[in-house]
Order: structure tokens, then sequence, then C-alpha cells
């Protein structure tokens, strides 16, 4: 029920991870962590005191980091790669294509600070295309989970998958609402509320703002289904098909471009099976800037308040 | 009178031939560049626990026809390089047996050995891991980060051999960006450097790979080889990168790898 979603307690998704990595290396000495120089911001103080001959500091060098981890995988080991997500994706590309994904390595690409709301150090660091960089690799699973309990358990249970995956998360704290060690199955949705009139499908930060808006929206009557698409590949088609031949319209809200990203996933399907009136609660073609985390988020239109106006306008295309 | 390493250079270069002729595609100059090299760390220098990476991909053709020498791929595949349906493509992939990794973007292959080689120590298993490139592969980047790290965590179970062609696709390495004094780079990395003159001679470089004494350092060989060996055209000629013979060259080619 939508109602009974509420905060738990304000923490950063990056927290999660720390302790994710923390309590899978407990249980699997095979588990190992890399870093580009970026142990704090990835919160591995705890796994680096505890492993400290399982943490591999590679210095500023991504590119070698990707394929040290590569040839970590050949040798058993399941790495962890830990920067910031622009660096974790755009910067290391080719070697993520070619020693990564094309040859089917058991590699976790961790990616911290990802989105506007890495804030003050401005656009150079404000990845906004990684969910598409990384989706359109053939083989690799792309992750976005929405909170910091949602973090820790998909960083858990990405060890026990078998395969490339990427994992995304961000810097501030921010609401944390699901439950404690509830269970995280990799590419299966999360219902988060029944409802009948629109499908909100969101990935990451903007879960928290697709539930506040589906709470304004309840209020005007109007009855969400809200989804969140915490693995945006594989994607759980068959879920969305489902909501969206009941609720015959959509938005996608998600911290990336409109161009590759969550709304363009669901896009796909929807295309396929069942194509139906669909707003971008995204960011527009253009790069971020400094600023706070909040005011990046309202002048790029990542809000509450744009979901909601963003479900009005889909209703609308739906009654004509 | 040839040895028997040397005669399997001879069918190995002829191979090499054949694939292009089949193919009519290939990187014929840079595998026959680097045939003593693989016959050297398949027959004389790498024990079963060692493994190799090619990490200048292109020059797959002497790792297909060195692979089926030693039995691992079937001789009669290598006619189907390149083509449609085959395992065998244009650049490595790991669907072939005795290849790890997918390689061919130039660069990588060093670090991903760092990687396996650092498994290895982790998990206190002997393993050397052997990786060949190229010299124009050594203007990537990401060389020099796998070089770092491996001189930092002392890798003494990684080798590197530069297959020391002196050419790109286009022109001559000096002429391009002079990567000499390419010793004294290494070196200044923290590696262990052994050069071999010529890098087409067995005896030699099994001398320069059998080094085993050093503790402490990664160790790469430089290699000093002619693109193109055993054609007397082809060596040391531009064109033949990733050049295909016509019928008149094919005629010599063959009249000189079949002597």
């Amino acid at each position: 029920m939508l109602q009974d979603i509420q905060i738990l307690n304000e923490k950063e998704t990056r927290g999660g991870f720390g302790e994710g990595i923390l309590e899978v290396g407990r249980k699997n000495k095979n588990v190992v962590a890399l870093t580009a120089d970026l142990a704090g911001s990835l919160k591995l103080n705890a796994f680096i005191k505890e492993f400290p001959d399982r943490f591999i500091q590679c210095g500023i060098a991504e590119a070698n980091m990707i394929g040290v981890a590569a040839g970590l995988t050949i040798g058993g080991k399941i790495p962890y790669t830990t920067t910031f997500a622009n660096f974790s994706t755009s910067r290391v590309y080719d070697q993520i294509r070619q020693s990564v994904a094309y040859s089917g390595k058991n590699v976790k690409i961790c990616a911290s600070h990802a989105g506007l709301t890495l804030g003050e150090d401005g656009a150079t660091h404000q990845v906004l295309e990684d969910i598409g960089m990384m989706k359109m690799l053939p083989g690799m699973t792309v992750i976005v989970p929405c909170d910091f309990n949602q973090t820790k358990a998909a960083t858990m249970a990405i060890a026990d998958y078998e395969g490339p995956v990427y994992l995304r998360f961000g810097r501030p704290k921010c609401a944390n609402f699901t439950a404690e060690n509830a269970h995280f199955e990799i590419g299966k949705a999360q219902l988060l509320a029944e409802g009948t009139d629109i499908s909100i499908f969101a990935c990451g930060h903007m879960v928290w703002h697709a539930v506040e808006a589906a709470k304004i929206l309840a209020e005007k009557g109007i009855s969400v289904e809200l989804i969140n698409i915490h693995t945006i590949k594989p994607l759980d088609e068959a879920a969305i098909i489902k909501s969206i031949t009941k609720t015959g319209c959509i938005v996608t809200a998600e911290e990336h471009q409109i161009n590759g990203g969550l709304g363009d996933s669901i896009a796909n399907v929807a295309s396929r099976y069942c194509a139906v009136p669909h707003e971008y609660v995204a960011v527009m073609d253009t790069f971020g800037e400094s600023g706070t985390p909040n005011q990046l988020m309202q002048k790029y239109g990542l809000t509450k308040e744009n979901i909601v106006a963003a479900a009005q306008k889909a209703l609308l295309r739906k009654a004509k | 009178m040839c040895t028997e390493l040397e005669e399997k250079a001879k069918l190995v270069r002829q191979q090499i031939l054949e694939m292009t002729i089949s193919a009519q595609h290939g990187h014929i100059g840079g595998s026959l560049s680097c045939v003593e090299i693989l016959l050297t760390l398949y027959y004389k220098i790498m024990r079963e626990q060692d493994k190799f990476i090619l990490s200048k991909g292109h020059a797959v053709q002497a790792l297909y026809a060195v692979l089926a020498s030693k039995g691992i791929i079937p001789v009669k595949e290598l006619k189907t390089f390149c083509q449609k349906g085959s395992r065998l493509e244009g650049h490595p992939i790991n669907s072939v047996s005795g290849v790890e990794v997918n390689t061919g973007s130039l660069g990588n292959g060093l670090g991903i050995g760092a990687g396996w080689a650092l498994a290895s120590k982790m998990d206190n298993i002997d393993r050397k891991i052997y990786v060949l490139m190229g010299d124009g592969e050594c203007y990537e980047g990401a060389i020099w980060e796998a070089a770092m790290f491996a001189a930092h965590h002392k890798l003494d179970n990684l080798v590197a051999i530069i297959d020391r062609n002196k050419q790109c696709v286009l022109d001559y390495t000096e002429d391009i960006n002079k990567l000499n004094p390419l010793a004294d780079k290494w070196r200044a990395f923290g590696w262990h450097v052994s050069e071999v003159y010529d890098g087409h001679n067995l005896t030699a470089l099994q001398h320069a790979l059998k080094i085993s004494y050093l503790k402490d350092k990664p160790r790469v060989i430089i290699a000093n080889t002619i693109k193109g060996k055993g054609v007397s055209f082809m060596e040391g000629k531009i064109k033949w990168h990733a050049g295909v013979p016509d019928a008149e060259e094919i005629k010599i080619a063959r009249k000189e790898l079949w002597i």
C-alpha cells in the first residue's frame, strides 16, 4: 500500500554499498575490492580494515583497474571495481566492452556518485549517460537500487550471480524506505503500490520522489501503480506489460539523460507489445552543472512535482 | 639442417599465408613477426600451469597455427579462419581452447595479465602469465598503467614480450612517435628488461625467456623482429600489416615459404 511506504531514515546509497561489500566479503572469500583512489568515497574503509589482503589499490588508472579485474576473474576471484560512475563507464568503455562484457568475465563494476546528485563538482563528474552505455553491452546486467537498504542487498546479491554487472548508486543522503535485509532478486521489478490509472516506473533516487508524487496524485483521486525498476537489464518485461495493459499510460522517472535510460527501456517494451501514452521525467539532452543536489534536481526537472505534472499530461493523452 | 622447432616455424608461416589467402583477409605481417616468440613460449618455456595472453590480438593467425601444432585446435580448422560460423575469428575469442580473454583492442592484455598474475599470488599458485604485445601497442596508455601496477605489486610471475617489429599500420614506429629508448622506459617503470637482438633466433629467445632468478620484479623481453618475416617482398614493408597477396605474390610467397 502506498500510504505504508514511509522513510526509515536518511542514508547514502553508497553507504549501503560499503556495508554490503563488507558483509558479502565475510561470506565469500573470493570477493575482492579494487579502487581507483576513491576508497573513502565508496565507503570501503571497513572492508579494507577487515580484509587488507583482499583490497587492491589501483591508483588513478581506471583502464588498468578494469583489466586487472578481468584478470582476477580468470584466477577465480569476484572483483568489485569502485570509482565514480563516469570513471566507471565512459572512461573505460573499451576495457569493459572487450575484456569484461565480450569476454564474459565476472566483474562487478560498482559506480557511485552517479547523476546530478553528485552536485558541486559539476558536469565533468555528473555522468547521465551511463545506464545507456552499459545496457547496450550484450551480457551486461544493469542494476540501479533505490535506497541504502536496497543498495546493500544488491551489493550482496551480485556476488552470487555469475557474470558482468554494473551497479549504480549515488552520493547524497536520501530517503531509506525499503525493508532492511529484504531479499534482492536481480531482474525482478519491485511493485511498490498497485493502481489502475497510470503506471509510474522509476529507478535509483527517483523512486522516492515517485513515491511522494504517487501520494500527491492519490489525493487528487488518481490511482498510481508504482514500480521500482531496480534492474534495468535484464528487464522484467512481464511485469511492465502487465502493468501498462491495465493502466494504459506511463511515466518514467530517472536521474539520467532522456536518451538511452530507463524510459527508453520501458518504451521499447511498450512499443513492441502495447504502446500507450508515455511521459519522461529525465534530463533533457543536456549536461549538468555545479550546485547542491536539490538545486540541480529542481533545475533539471527531477522532482516529485515534475512527476505529478508528467502523470497529468500522460493521463490527458490517454483520455483523448 | 633444420631443428624441429625451425621446421615448425616454417609450417606455421605456411599456414599463416594460407589463412590469409583463404580468408582474403588477415594480419599477415605482424603474425609472421612473432612466430618464433610463440613457438619458444609454447614448446620451450610454458609449463602446464602457465598461461598466455595475445594482447596484440591481430597476430591471431600465428596463435591459431601454434595452437594447431600443439593439438589444442584441429589443423583442418585453420582453413575456416574468418569464415562465417567459424570460431576462428579475426581476433582471438575465448570460445577457442587456449584463449581466456578476447583481445584485439590494443593495450588491454597486460592489465588482464597483471590481474591474473595477482590472483595467482593471492592463492599461492605457482603460475606464470605470459603476455605478447606489439611495439605499436606500447603507445596505448593502458599499457603503462599496467606496467606501473605490475611493478608496484612485484608481479615476478608476469612476463611481457614485445614483438618489436618497428612498424604500425602505415608507418614506422620511430617516424610516428618515437618509442625509443623503449628498454629504458620499461626499466624506469620498475621492470627487469632483456633485449633479444634477433627475435627470430630461437636459441636467443629461449635464453632470454628462461631467466628466472629475478624476484619481485615483472619481466619484459623486447624481441627485435621483422614484420612480414619469411616472405622477401613483405619483410619490413609497410604494405603488409593487413595486406592480401595477389596471384603473382602468392606464387613467390609459397615458393619462399616451402623451401
